[in-house]
Order: C-alpha cells, then sequence, then structure tokens
C-alpha cells in the first residue's frame, strides 16, 4: 500500500517496453509515490536521455499521465496527523517538533514558510484549511489571525502557564519564547563604553550614516509601536525624522544588518538579539557584540514567537498538547540552549555561557495587548517615508 | 523556380498585401524573405481549442483572484493609496525595466552572436555556463553581490593589504541594475541563440553578394530577422523586473512590487495589496502593447526549396580575447561569485563544526517538478497557445498567448496565494499535492516556454504545413509531424527557460507543495533566512550543478 511514508513503491507492472524503430527496446521502471510524487524514476528516464525529441516529450507526458491516474485511483490518505504551519524556521524548531512526535506518538506533518505567508495561506484556504496549528514568530501575524477569527480561544490551564504578559488579551494565541531587542556593535571599533544609554543619542552627530535599520521588519515595528505607547505619538515622529536625518542606513530585515556591522559597513545596528549569537556560532571570529541598552525604554523590549489554535482544526486535542509542549520545560530549555531565545515558562533553566540573563536587562513596562495598533505605526512609518 | 539553398532566384513579386511593410524596398532584395501572410485558415481544431480555453482560464485564474479581492477594498485606502508616493516608486521600477533592458541587450546580443556564429571552441559547454545564471535566486544573487562588492565585501578584504579602506557603495540603482542584469539576462540569451541558429547561411551569402557590409547586415538583415525574438527576450527581462523584490530589497532600492509586499506582510490586507497588484497587470498589458510593436507585424520565413544551410563560423583572429573576456567575465560574476562566497560560507561553517544536511532528496525532488513543469509547459501550454497565435488570426487567438504574460508579471507570492484560495476552496482533491504545485508553475511560466516557440513557428513557412495537409494529413497530425519536429529548437528553448526558473522558484513551492516536501530553493531559502550560511552553501552549489547538466541534457536534443 502506498503512503505517504512509504515512499518508494516499485510497480513491476508498470515497466514499459518502448520499441523505437531499429527494433530497439528500452526498459523503465517506475518507483515513487503517486501520492505525494516524492521519490525517484529510477533506472533512466525512458531508456536513455539519446533519442528523438518528439519520443522524449511523449515519455515525460506519459510519465506525468500515469502518476495522474495512479492518484486518482489510490485512497486520499485519512488524515490523522497533526499539520502544523509553521513561519519559523526549520532550522530553528524542527528538533523541538520532532521530540513532540517522538514522545507523544502523535504524527506531526510541518509546512514551513514566511510568518506571513503561512498566517496568509490560513485566511485564504478559509474554514478547508489543514492546519490545525499556527506557530509564528511575530505578534502581528498571530494577531491578524485572531482579529480574523481564525484561531480558538486557548483552555484556561494552558494559558495559565506562562506570565499574562506574554498571552492574548483574548486569549486565542500565547508566546512560547522571547526575543529581545539590542544594539549590536562591531568590537573592533567601539566598546561598550562607546555606546549610547538610550535610543534617543543615536540621532546625535557622531552616530551619522553609522547606524542600521530594518523598518519593513516586524520585530522593529512592534518596537516603535512600543516608542508609541511609551512616550507618546510626538516622540516617537521625533526620533524617527531624527533618525533619517542622520542618515540611518535602511535594511530589509536583521540579519544583513549584523552581517554589515560585523564587517564594519555600519558600526551598530538596531536589531533583535539571537542573530549575532548564530553568526558566532558559524565564525567565533566575528567581529561583533550585542549590547542592551542601559536604561528602560523601547529600545530595550521584548518580543515574542507564539503559537495558536487554528478554529478549523480537525485533530484539536493534539494541537493543545503541541501548544501544551511548547511551554514544557524541555522545549523552553532548547529554545535557551539552540535558538538562543528567552524561554517564557517550565521554571529555572541554566543560561548558556554568553547569553545575558533577561532579569538583568532594563525592561521596560510594556505586554502584549499594548502592543496591537500595527496599523498607526505602518501609518506613522508610511507618513515619514520610513517605507520607502 | 529558384533552385537550391545558395542560388540567388530571379526576382518574383512580392506577395506584401497591405499595410504590411514592403521588404524590396530594402537596400537588398531577397525575394525569399518577403513578409509570410499568414495562413488564411479560419477554424483552428477542436483540440486546440479546448487545450488553449483551459490553459487561458488557467492563467487568468490570479487576475480574477485579484479582481475579487481588490472588490473588498476599504474606500479610505483608496486615497492613501493615490498619493505622491507610489507614483514615485512606480517611476524607480519603470527607471529600473528601462536600464535592465539596456544592460541586457548590450550583453546577450554579443554573447548569442559568439557562441552561434564564431568559431570559437567549446561554443556548446559556453551556452551551458553563460545560460546556468538563470537558476540563481535573486535574493542569493544580491546577497551574492553584496558579500563580494559590498562596501566591506570580500573584495575589499583582498585589497585591504593595498590600503583600501571601503569599496564606493553598491546599493540603490546601481547595484540594482547589476544584480536584475546578471540573473536575467539569459532570457534574452536564450531566445536570441535560438533565433541565431535558425538563420540560413544563403540569406548572409545574399547580403554578401549585394555588397553589405558586415554592419549593414547586422543592421538590414540580422535586427529584421531577430526582431522576435528580442521582443520575446525583453518582455521577459521587464515582467522579471517589474515582479522580482528579493534583489531589489536587498539593494536597498524600493520598487512598485517591494513596496507592495512590505505593505502586505505588515498589514496582512490582501484587498489592498490586490488592488496595488492590478496597477502591476495594467503595467503588463502596457508592456504587452510594447512588446507587440517591437515584433513587428512581418514574418520571415523561407519561401523557396532546399533546404538552409548552417552558418559558416566566423573567424575572429585577434579578437577572440576580447571574447573570451566576455564570455569568461560574465560566467564569473553569475556562476563564479556564488561558488566563490559559497566556498567560503562551506569553508567557515565547516571549520567552526557545523554539519553538513543531506540535500539529495531535496535535489531530486527539485529535477522531477522542474522537468515536469518544463515537459507540460511546452506540450500542454506552449504548442496549442504558440500555434493558435501564430497561424490564426484575431485576438481570440491571440488571447491565450497573451494571458501567460500576466501570471510572469505577478510577484509569486500573489500567484500562489490565489492557487491557494482556488485550491483549499474549490478543488481540495488537487490541493497541496504536486499536480496544483506544477499548475501553479504554469501560471507563472508558460508564457516561458511560449515565447521562444512562437519566435521558431515565425520563421516557418506555413506553406510547408500546407504541403502536409495536401498530402492528406489532419492538421493535428502536420502539427505533430511536421510542425512540431522542425520547431525543435524552439520547444528546447522554451523547456530550458521553464526549467530553470523552476529550480529556482520559492512562494509557490512553499504554498502549494506538498506538506514536507523540500526542494533545493527552499533549502536555502531556509537556510539563509536565519543566517545559517553554512548550510545554504551546499546546496547552492548543488543547485549550481544540477541546472548545468540539466539544461546540457535538454540542449544535447538540438544534436539529434
Amino acid at each position: 500500500m502506498l503512503t505517504p511514508d512509504n515512499p518508494c513503491v516499485i510497480h513491476p507492472e508498470r515497466v514499459v517496453q518502448w520499441t523505437r524503430p531499429k527494433q530497439q527496446t528500452y526498459k523503465e521502471t517506475i518507483c515513487f509515490n503517486p501520492i505525494t510524487m516524492n521519490g525517484y524514476l529510477s533506472q533512466t528516464l525512458c531508456g536513455s536521455l539519446r533519442g528523438t525529441i518528439a519520443s522524449r516529450l511523449l515519455c515525460g507526458f506519459f510519465l506525468c499521465l500515469t502518476a495522474g491516474l495512479a492518484a486518482c485511483t489510490m485512497p486520499v490518505p485519512e488524515s490523522q496527523t497533526l499539520v502544523v504551519y509553521s513561519g519559523r524556521n526549520e532550522n530553528l524548531v524542527a528538533p523541538v517538533i520532532e521530540s513532540f512526535a517522538a514522545e507523544t506518538g502523535i504524527k506531526v506533518e510541518v509546512r514551513y514558510g514566511g510568518t506571513s505567508a503561512m498566517a496568509a495561506t490560513i485566511l485564504e484556504e478559509g474554514s478547508n484549511s489543514p492546519a490545525d496549528v499556527f506557530y509564528g514568530q511575530d505578534a502581528g501575524a498571530l494577531g491578524a489571525l485572531a482579529k480574523a477569527g481564525r484561531l480558538q480561544v486557548l483552555p484556561e490551564d494552558v494559558q495559565s502557564l506562562v506570565d499574562p504578559a506574554w498571552v492574548a488579551a483574548d486569549g486565542s494565541w500565547i508566546g512560547t519564547s522571547l526575543r529581545a531587542r539590542v544594539l549590536v556593535y562591531n568590537t573592533d571599533e567601539l566598546t561598550v563604553e562607546d555606546l549610547p544609554a538610550n535610543i534617543h543619542d543615536l540621532t546625535d552627530e557622531q552616530w551619522r550614516g553609522r547606524v542600521g535599520w530594518a523598518p519593513t521588519n516586524g520585530s522593529f515595528q512592534a518596537f516603535v509601536t512600543a516608542l508609541r505607547v511609551l512616550e507618546g505619538e510626538e516622540a516617537a515622529k521625533a526620533w524617527l525624522e531624527g533618525m533619517i536625518a542622520n542618515d540611518v542606513q535602511v535594511y530589509p530585515k536583521n540579519t544583513p544588518i549584523v552581517a554589515a556591522t560585523g564587517v564594519g559597513e555600519i558600526s551598530v545596528g538596531l536589531v533583535n538579539h539571537y542573530y549575532l549569537l548564530r553568526f558566532l556560532a558559524e565564525d567565533p571570529e566575528f567581529t561583533a557584540a550585542n549590547y542592551h541598552f542601559a536604561e528602560a525604554g523601547p529600545g530595550s523590549m521584548v518580543n515574542v514567537a507564539g503559537a495558536g489554535i487554528v478554529d478549523s482544526c480537525s485533530n484539536c486535542e493534539a494541537a493543545e498538547a503541541f501548544v501544551r509542549y511548547l511551554l514544557s520545560q524541555e522545549a523552553q530549555g532548547y529554545f535557551l540552549s539552540t535558538t538562543h531565545e528567552y524561554p517564557v515558562a517550565g521554571g529555572q533553566v541554566d543560561l548558556p555561557s554568553g547569553a545575558v540573563p533577561l532579569d538583568t536587562v532594563a525592561l521596560p513596562e510594556i505586554d502584549l495587548s499594548d502592543l496591537e495598533d500595527l496599523e498607526g505605526t505602518l501609518a506613522l512609518l508610511r507618513a515619514i517615508g520610513a517605507l520607502e | 523556380m529558384p533552385g537550391g539553398s545558395g542560388s540567388l532566384s530571379q526576382a518574383r513579386p512580392a506577395l506584401a498585401p497591405d499595410g504590411m511593410p514592403d521588404m524590396s524596398k530594402s537596400l537588398f532584395v531577397p525575394m525569399w524573405l518577403r513578409p509570410q501572410i499568414r495562413s488564411g485558415r479560419s477554424r483552428p481544431p477542436v483540440g486546440i481549442v479546448l487545450l488553449s480555453v483551459f490553459a487561458a482560464s488557467l492563467l487568468l485564474l490570479p487576475m480574477g483572484y485579484l479582481l475579487f479581492r481588490a472588490t473588498g477594498v476599504e474606500s479610505g485606502v483608496w486615497r492613501e493609496l493615490w498619493s505622491a508616493s507610489t507614483g514615485r516608486i512606480l517611476g524607480r521600477s519603470l527607471m529600473l525595466v528601462i536600464g535592465v533592458n539596456a544592460c541586457v541587450w548590450l550583453l546577450s546580443l554579443p554573447l548569442a552572436w559568439l557562441v552561434v556564429f564564431s568559431d570559437l571552441p567549446g561554443r556548446r559547454v559556453w551556452t551551458v555556463l553563460v545560460a546556468t545564471p538563470l537558476v540563481v535566486p535573486s535574493y542569493i544573487g544580491a546577497f551574492v553581490l553584496i558579500a563580494m562588492y559590498g562596501p566591506r565585501g570580500l573584495l575589499q578584504q583582498w585589497l585591504e593589504p593595498l590600503g583600501v579602506e571601503r569599496l564606493p557603495s553598491l546599493y540603490g540603482y546601481p547595484g540594482a541594475l547589476i544584480a536584475i542584469t546578471l540573473f536575467t539576462y539569459p532570457y534574452l540569451f536564450l531566445g536570441l541563440r535560438s533565433a541565431m541558429l535558425s538563420l540560413d547561411q544563403s540569406w548572409l551569402d545574399a547580403a554578401r553578394t549585394l555588397g553589405q557590409s558586415g554592419w549593414k547586415t547586422f543592421a538590414n538583415l540580422l535586427l529584421p530577422v531577430l526582431r522576435p525574438a528580442l521582443a520575446a527576450g525583453s518582455i521577459l527581462v521587464s515582467l522579471y523586473t517589474l515582479s522580482d523584490f528579493g534583489a531589489v530589497a536587498l539593494l536597498r532600492y524600493t520598487t512598485f512590487t517591494h513596496a507592495i509586499y512590505l505593505y502586505w506582510q505588515s498589514s496582512l490586507d490582501v484587498s489592498a495589496a490586490a488592488l496595488l497588484m492590478l496597477v502591476l497587470v495594467i503595467l503588463t498589458l502596457v508592456l504587452m502593447g510594447l512588446e507587440f510593436a517591437l515584433r513587428g507585424r512581418a514574418r520571415m520565413a523561407r519561401a523557396h526549396a532546399g533546404t538552409s544551410r548552417a552558418v559558416t563560423p566566423v573567424r575572429l583572429g585577434r579578437w577572440k580575447y576580447a571574447a573570451w573576456l566576455l564570455l569568461g567575465g560574465t560566467v564569473f560574476m553569475g556562476m563564479g561569485n556564488p561558488i566563490v562566497v559559497s566556498v567560503v560560507w562551506l569553508a567557515k561553517g565547516l571549520a567552526a563544526g557545523s554539519s553538513l544536511q543531506p540535500v539529495w532528496q531535496a535535489a531530486a525532488n527539485s529535477l522531477l517538478v522542474s522537468l515536469l513543469a518544463a515537459v507540460t509547459a511546452v506540450l500542454v501550454f506552449a504548442v496549442p497557445t504558440a500555434y493558435l497565435a501564430e497561424r490564426y488570426r484575431g485576438l481570440r487567438a491571440r488571447l491565450p498567448a497573451r494571458a501567460a504574460y500576466i501570471g510572469f508579471g505577478m510577484p509569486g507570492i500573489a500567484v500562489a496565494l490565489s492557487l491557494v484560495f482556488f485550491g483549499a476552496r474549490h478543488a481540495p482533491w488537487v490541493y497541496q499535492t504536486v499536480y496544483l504545485l506544477i499548475l501553479g508553475y504554469m501560471v507563472r511560466f508558460a508564457t516561458l516556454a511560449i515565447g521562444p516557440l512562437r519566435t521558431q513557428l515565425s520563421r516557418i513557412n506555413p506553406r510547408m504545413e500546407e504541403a502536409g495537409r495536401l498530402l492528406g494529413l489532419s492538421e493535428i497530425r502536420v502539427l505533430g509531424r511536421v510542425t512540431t519536429p522542425v520547431a525543435r529548437g524552439g520547444l528546447l528553448t522554451g523547456a530550458a527557460l521553464v526549467f530553470l526558473t523552476t529550480m529556482k522558484e520559492l512562494p509557490v513551492t512553499l504554498l502549494l507543495a506538498p506538506t514536507g516536501f523540500n526542494t533545493l530553493a527552499t533549502r536555502i531559502w531556509s537556510a539563509t533566512e536565519e543566517a545559517f550560511y553554512a548550510r545554504a552553501a551546499a546546496p547552492t552549489l548543488i543547485l549550481l550543478l544540477v541546472s548545468a547538466l540539466g539544461i546540457a541534457a535538454i540542449f544535447s536534443g538540438e544534436d539529434v
């Protein structure tokens, strides 16, 4: 029986003989899974790559056709598997998902993509969405799904696992790990003493053309929302305009900022804390370090990655078990040690060397529900031309 | 009657109908090069019509989706969207399109000429190497350019002992221009090459006999003959430039599509994005008009008996050093840079102890879907639509071929979301299977196969097909036994373009592939997205290698 996890079945009955005018006979064995079409065309594609173009094209078409027919006669497998749409990267979260599957025996299928693209996919799929869980890396996309009514309210006892600051106001999604905003700096050029105490000093003349930011990035936009909430609309506008007047360098996202800081293209950059730790893991000589602003303020705010259960889930119990697992001590410890994010639950975990404990960082007084007005932030960024 | 291939026949009256340029007025008078009349057949075979109606409705699906979504837009959004900045950003997109076209013409014409007409050794190998950069995803291409030639890139590090502190900035218009030129010129190059290969030496001989200098031959013979290929290549390059946002984002040059993407990404407001996307569709229509004008109405084909002679190679002499430089430089910029940077990443990563992940399954998947896409594009989409467009008159005949441009001019994410919408709601039995994935590729890339085939068909004399009909074959059989074999070059070029472009395709693959289906492109994206460059290096190298082998195999079909 062909199933998606038995990807290669040889069909002896489908060994096809092609007879060409010169009485040469080519044999072909097809070995593949027609459901996912994962697999290989064994031996060769229709004898050999030599032959007339017409026969080769015909051969390709024949392959499509057989595959199509096979799929029509094949029963669609009952979906007893948990389907996760992950806006978080495979390289980061696949180990957690695998250990969830191993521990609970629940089969998990994961679709990876950008956080916005995965959220938009669920919105477009409507009630036919195969997704049970949405796992995203910024509050914006989770909030958009919640606003469209596509996320179920999580049970009370799941919500109570984490600090209420990291649960959506309506309980439709929950933070699973934390990422701090920092200033990354080039260690060849600067020492901690040279760095500003808050974001406002970055508009000084000495930083002209030396600062990088990513105004199109979700985490940066959450930071601007925090700035508006904490210091008011006028102050936020003045700071953004001051930065632009100070020739701030624009990048599309965090990674190129960290890369540019490391090579000295810019001196400092406003980013999330964990990117640098990954650069250092690949290249210990990388000349950059993270700096948490000394004064509590929006510059040292904390963002969340989070998960929610899709309203049209077909495996809702497994989905709940998955969300619970993300909050377990094991998963939280993994985030801390491997993806370099801060945990939201799971009790005390030992920090790896080099990580700054979050409780020593001067955090601003802000929680998730304060960060809902993304539209206001976008309007502000557009109005001052920061998004061009 | 004209005799053998090379002989000059006595002049016959040109059969130029009203409104068509009369070639007999040009400087030399090759009578057999007169404009061909489209044959006056009025009713195409049912099979062809059905196939092309199917193709057209599928290709127009994303536009229907955009119209549907755009109706939900709130009136406040209208005002915000039609601000001065929209016009300014649109202007930037157009400037980039013009610049890229100029650069691509300057690069592709000599490259194609060298691999077709010169006596350079290893022209087949050069063709493959020059075409392969098409497979580099544009965000990787841009990243690599920055890593090499950025203000503090690898080049600067190598030059540091010489006292070079910083290289001039690559960001903005120049960087975007270089990156997009480097990763789109193969569209024009391959089309031109295929058109040049079908040239007949007797035409060149005729020009020579009539006392034309090399330059005049180029202007009066080659350029007119190459017009359809130039038009087809240019519109592909232009649409790619319009729809791309990976490269321009990294090189910090905001274009219209990039702005739409940003707007959509941060607000997830599909309605407003759909409305803006419709502006992009209008731009696509304008470009189609330009393409139509550039292509011209004249159809040039051999009208006399005999077979065409292959072109005699031109001896380069001392110029061969310049030729080596041009070919080598292009290949280095297109393929060398990504290889150098990948190897540096790989070395750094391995030294720091990261492990390589096996990517063979992803490579096999990439090959499988790209070959399927190439075959389907050529057989199911290109043959009926191109045949209809070239052999029949009227808008209805040309509509399917035109509709194919729309999907190519749209960003992949829009096409992917429209198929998600359609698939999940109305066709759940194909949703998230390879079949819908291939259809998604078709909506995006069918036009790549149609263009070269149309160019080739315009070069085949309809009289030849009519001879087939006279000998008692049905029109469909003539298409199979006469037209398709003669148009082989165009079919293969189309297949190569679809193959290469599908190898690197990302948004459609991410959204429509079966869950858990990895390709090389998704692997590379997933690794670079989170700065795991060492993990991206191996798939990047394999992507280049596999693609080069793939098109070598496709072009080996030209021998037969």
